[in-house]
């Protein structure tokens, strides 16, 4: 069983994707599925971008074992009022200076959906996410 | 296809990550969407895109691409070709559009 966290600043794009990078590092070290850690990567590094684009800041807890990897994102916020909504492919409130970057196009947590096993978005408007993902390993 | 062959035979610039001039080159995925990037290029792939920023070479290495074109004489900005030096993950350049260069480099790549 192993444990790491990461902090993640709101508005910072130079430090987004740290996290990501991280464990993909461990990932490769602990001689995890190739194909799995493709996944996980997608997943996490789209919810890491999501606090650094949408939230002010965040905690991230990643947890390892034999059968699973779970990731939990906690962020400080404005939350998401309608999560069906944000679902959708092409839903973004992003800002025209964060799409210029060529974020923004709606497709971050489809993409978490497509590349996790299980997915738990909960949210309060003005508080904050909190996103949860598990990723099985022997699949 | 090395990153280098294609590098001279389009006659593209290299600006950073030289030390990535080997990688072999599987497909190209062409897109400045950063979460299409993310959802649908394959390791190996060249990503051919106008974005010029750090970013660009974070989603590059968590995706394993063998390299980013950028087009219409766009470089990249400081930050994004340190971190291609680090990766050793090529930037190359070319002053053609995006369907252009898309095009020469489909060609190439179904020989
Ligand atoms: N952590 C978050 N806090 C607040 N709002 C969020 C958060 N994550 C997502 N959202 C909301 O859900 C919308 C859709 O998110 P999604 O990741 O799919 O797209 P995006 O971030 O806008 O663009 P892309 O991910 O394609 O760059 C966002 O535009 C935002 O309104
Ligand atoms: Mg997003």
């Amino acid at each position: 069983m192993m444990h790491f966290e990461y902090h993640v600043e709101g508005g910072n794009f130079t430090k987004a994707g740290a996290a990501s990078s991280q464990l993909k590092k461990i990932l490769k070290q602990l001689n995890v599925d190739p194909k799995i850690i493709k996944r996980i990567v997608v997943a996490l590094y789209e919810a890491e971008v999501n606090i650094v684009a949408h939230a002010f800041e965040g905690d991230i807890f990643i947890d390892i074992d034999t059968e699973k990897i779970g990731i939990k994102l906690v962020d400080q916020g404005p939350g998401i009022a309608d999560i069906e909504l944000a679902m959708q492919k092409g839903y973004s409130t992003a800002s025209p200076s964060v799409r210029e970057m060529g974020f923004g196009a709606g497709m971050g947590l489809p993409n978490i959906k497509n590349n996790s096993d299980e997915l738990k978005i909960t949210s309060q408007v003005n508080i904050g996410t909190t996103v949860e993902l598990v990723t099985y390993l022997n699949q | 296809m090395k990153v280098a062959e294609i590098a001279e035979k389009l006659n593209l610039k290299v600006f950073s990550g030289k030390e990535g001039l080997n990688n072999e080159v599987t497909n190209g995925y062409t897109s400045d969407l950063l979460s299409d990037v993310m959802g649908h290029a394959d390791a190996g792939n060249a990503w051919i895109t106008l974005q010029t920023h750090k970013n660009v070479m974070a989603i590059a290495s968590l995706k394993d691409l063998s390299a980013v074109i950028l087009v219409k004489g766009f470089e990249p900005e400081e930050d994004m070709a340190a971190q291609s030096n680090e990766e050793g993950i090529p930037v190359l350049g070319t002053s053609e559009e995006a369907f252009t260069i898309s095009g020469k480099l489909y060609g190439m790549l179904q020989k």
